[in-house]
């Protein structure tokens, strides 16, 4: 399971993680756990009350309700709710799991971070220059994390990226994404305000070609997947990308926003039509929003988490990690 | 697994509504209908507890059960409480006797705060009101720069000082100014913020402080999940927010969120957010959406939207053609552009009862392209022709087809539905409504999701 970002990018032939990067200490990776189990459970002491207190004291009929009351409330839907609940209540009948409190909980945790990391896979780089295309609907949190993508690629990796800021609809969002890449070190490509989103992702690929960088990162407006000419839109600036490069992009991430609901399946079913989606960004995990919704996502279409956002700071964009997902949402 | 949740109620009431007599399980497996639906839709575990719970009363009630159609009873139920729930009737803003009225705009980031700001600025200039806007988001990157480009399009004022200043002096300042140039309503946006970072929270109690706003406007995205109950819980408590501005009610959420929110503060929802242009923003009417949950359609908002288009005489005139069996296709025709004066079909569709249930419908693209060709075959007959198609035969269908740029089988093919829908217009006069079982077979009921309670 990746768990740092040098194992979260695939960056295929290129000297990957150059020698300044550290891998991760394990000191620091403690304390991301626990930043991530914090936040997770901030003003969340009911749930994690009723979970680690009462709900595996006794395992009976009650306890599958409650287990069934938490997930729903994490946003986790009722499909998923029930296959992950009458999984685990069967095999505690078959006697493959004790029923033991703690036998019980351990195992609830195993199977949430199953579900929640169906196939899982490194986001692809190895593409020379390779590109990422980041969609999602409105406010998501799709310019901060690219802003911060290029960041730990530039930063950290010694990359250099070229930022196209297609998102030409919304006011400032160039303005926006012009203070990433200064922070960032990125070059960025841009258009006037209500441009052609293509011609911005083409130009940006065109530079990075004579400019020999390494990754591109295309920035889209938000979108509600509702909105046909808007998705269709999306589709052209996708194959304007692969005209050029044609195995581009090589990565499309959606990003979701933690505190969606079961809206967030119809997102990445749709999205995932018109554009393959490869992944998941969870955003905007520090609030109380459980995220449960990547549950569903992941176990009913099959895309995976891959990175979450704690917050607004640099540092608070981390590759996902299932078990510590799963473990945080149940406080352990 | 995607149904929405008026097509689950539907498809739930229509089973009770078919049958003549209700039992106890009948209402419960009703309830565990209505309780996955509300579930899927978003609306709040501990809401939709409350509400299958007091709903199972009522429907159990003897006069329901006792009652001719227990199934109607059951619906017109249903129907009671969820409007109760989304609060009423709604209300308007509240504007001051004299000087500015302030309205101080929060929620979460990424809810679409910037945006509702210019939308309500544009909405109370579109009345004749002199609007000015405030920027107080100075942590977010450009957002200051969205805001005055969106206020500009607006035809507000925007006060601004910049991301270097205090969001609080921001706005005290900005009241000052709106006082000086004698505005009459100063709209105040502020920085997206977590309802759990105290300081920020704290920043947010201060401008409310300062500013006195005559209505705080909590702004919450329609696809919100369980979430939106303590989100709007503690910006209650911090904020004191007066209502709620729903934003994104275009995407294919059901806005359970609405409902959470509602229910559980008490606040009304006074504005929705319908797309992204600046005039897509309208008064939000809670008894209506209800109804539109439920899939007894937007009747109220297709009958205004029909009442700016229909000449009432015109519809007399049809109403007493219709009676007499006399509704010819110059009639159809008149009826046609009428309708299409209302805007784009697939629009009215939504409005109208029953059609969620109808899958096919439902996701129609309306070919507009169509109704072109019909209207095309009808211009090509002679009055005659209209008045009485079954002459419609051989040569003269010939001359339609030809005269329309059309095929002569869809020619013979319009000639057949009108006769159709002439018959099916008897019916409708003899005062036979439609089939709900037929109705229901059309939906293709999809399989649902075990779950486990009731």
């Amino acid at each position: 399971m990746p768990t740092s970002w040098s194992e979260i990018f695939d960056l295929g032939a290129r000297d990957a993680a150059p020698a300044q990067v550290e891998p991760e200490s394990e000191e620091r990776r403690r304390g991301v756990f626990r930043r991530l189990r914090e936040s997770l459970s901030k003003s969340r002491q009911a749930l994690v009350e009723e979970i680690s207190a009462s709900l595996f004291d006794r395992i009976d009929d009650e306890t599958w309700e409650r287990l069934e009351e938490a997930l729903i409330l994490a946003d986790a839907g009722a499909s998923t709710t029930a296959e992950v609940v009458e999984r685990l209540e069967r095999e505690v009948e078959s006697g493959s799991v004790p029923a033991d409190g703690e036998a019980v909980r351990d195992r609830l945790i195993e199977i949430l971070a199953e579900v929640a990391s169906g196939g899982r896979a490194p986001i692809d780089l190895s593409g020379e220059p390779a590109v990422l295309l980041m969609v999602g609907v409105n406010g998501t949190g799709k310019t901060t994390t690219i802003g911060k993508i290029a960041w730990h690629l530039s930063q950290e990796f010694g990359l250099s990226v070229v930022l196209a800021a297609a998102d030409t609809y919304r006011a400032a969002a160039a303005e926006q994404l012009a203070e990433w890449s200064q922070r960032a070190g990125a070059e960025l490509i841009r258009s006037e305000e209500g441009g052609d989103p293509g011609a911005v992702a083409y130009d940006a690929i065109a530079a990075a070609r004579a400019r020999g960088a390494d990754v591109v990162v295309v920035d889209t407006a938000g979108r509600l997947h509702t909105q046909g000419n808007l998705m269709d839109e999306l589709a052209k600036v996708r194959r304007v990308i692969a005209k050029q490069i044609p195995d581009a992009p090589h990565e499309t991430l959606i990003s979701i926003d933690a505190t969606t609901g079961q809206n967030g399946l119809r997102q990445a079913k749709i999205f995932s039509e018109a554009v393959e989606v490869d992944g998941v960004v969870l955003t905007k995990l520090d609030g109380t929003a459980k995220g449960g919704i990547v549950l569903a996502i992941a176990n009913e279409l099959g895309i995976p988490v891959k990175l979450i956002g704690m917050g607004e700071g640099l540092e608070d964009l981390r590759p996902f990690d299932p078990t510590d997902f799963a473990r945080a949402l149940l406080a352990e | 697994m995607f149904d929405q949740l008026s097509d689950r109620l539907q498809a739930t009431l229509s089973e009770v509504r078919s049958r003549g007599t209700l039992s106890e399980g009948d209402v419960d497996a009703a309830m565990r209908e209505i309780r996955l639906a509300l579930l899927e839709a978003d609306v709040n575990f501990k809401v939709v507890k409350s509400f299958t719970g007091t709903l199972k009363e009522r429907c159990l009630g003897s006069d329901v059960l006792e009652s001719l159609d227990p199934g109607q009873q059951v619906v017109k139920i249903v129907n009671e409480e969820l409007t109760g729930l989304m609060g009423g009737t709604g209300r308007d803003l509240a504007f001051a006797s004299s000087g500015p009225t302030v309205i101080l705009m929060a929620g979460l980031q990424g809810s679409g705060k910037t945006t509702a700001c210019a939308k309500l600025a544009r909405h109370l200039g579109e009345s004749g009101k002199s609007v000015a806007l405030a920027a107080c988001d100075v942590y977010r990157p450009a957002a200051v720069d969205q805001l005055v480009t969106v206020g500009e399009r607006a035809g507000a004022a925007v006060y601004q000082q910049g991301t270097d200043a205090d969001p609080v002096e921001i706005a005290a300042w900005a009241l000052e100014r709106a006082r000086a140039e004698q505005r009459e309503v100063l709209i105040v946006d502020t920085a997206g913020r977590l309802h759990v970072d105290a300081e920020l929270m704290d920043e947010l109690a201060k401008i409310r402080k300062r500013t006195r706003p005559h209505d705080v406007l909590l702004v919450v995205d329609a696809m919100t999940g369980q979430d939106a109950v303590g989100v709007a819980e503690s910006f209650a408590e911090t904020a004191e927010f007066d209502g709620v501005v729903m934003t994104k009610l275009d995407g294919d959420a059901r806005g359970g969120a609405a409902l959470s929110v509602k229910a559980v503060t008490g606040k009304p929802i006074l504005f929705a957010s319908t797309g992204e242009k600046l005039e897509a923003f309208e008064r939000f009417h809670p008894d209506r959406m209800a109804s539109r949950i439920l899939g007894m359609g937007d009747v109220l908002s297709l009958i205004e939207k029909a009442e700016q288009q229909v000449d009432e005489r015109q519809a007399e005139d049809l109403q007493k053609k219709l009676e007499s069996d006399s509704f010819s296709l110059e009639d159809f025709l008149q009826q046609m552009r009428q309708v299409r004066k209302m805007g784009p079909l697939s629009g009215l569709i939504g409005m109208l009862p029953g059609m969620g249930a109808m899958k096919q419908l439902k996701n129609a693209e309306v070919d507009e392209g169509e109704l072109d060709r019909v209207e095309a075959i009808i211009l090509s007959m002679t009055p005659l022709e209209r008045a009485n198609p079954a002459i419609i035969k051989g040569s003269r269908r010939k001359r339609i087809a030809d005269g329309s740029g059309t095929k002569v089988q869809q020619v013979n093919q319009l000639v057949k539905q009108f006769d159709q829908m002439r018959k099916m217009m008897r019916q409708m006069m003899s005062g036979k409504a439609p089939d709900p079982q037929q109705l229901m077979q059309m939906s293709g009921a999809a399989p649902r999701p075990k779950y486990r309670r009731g």
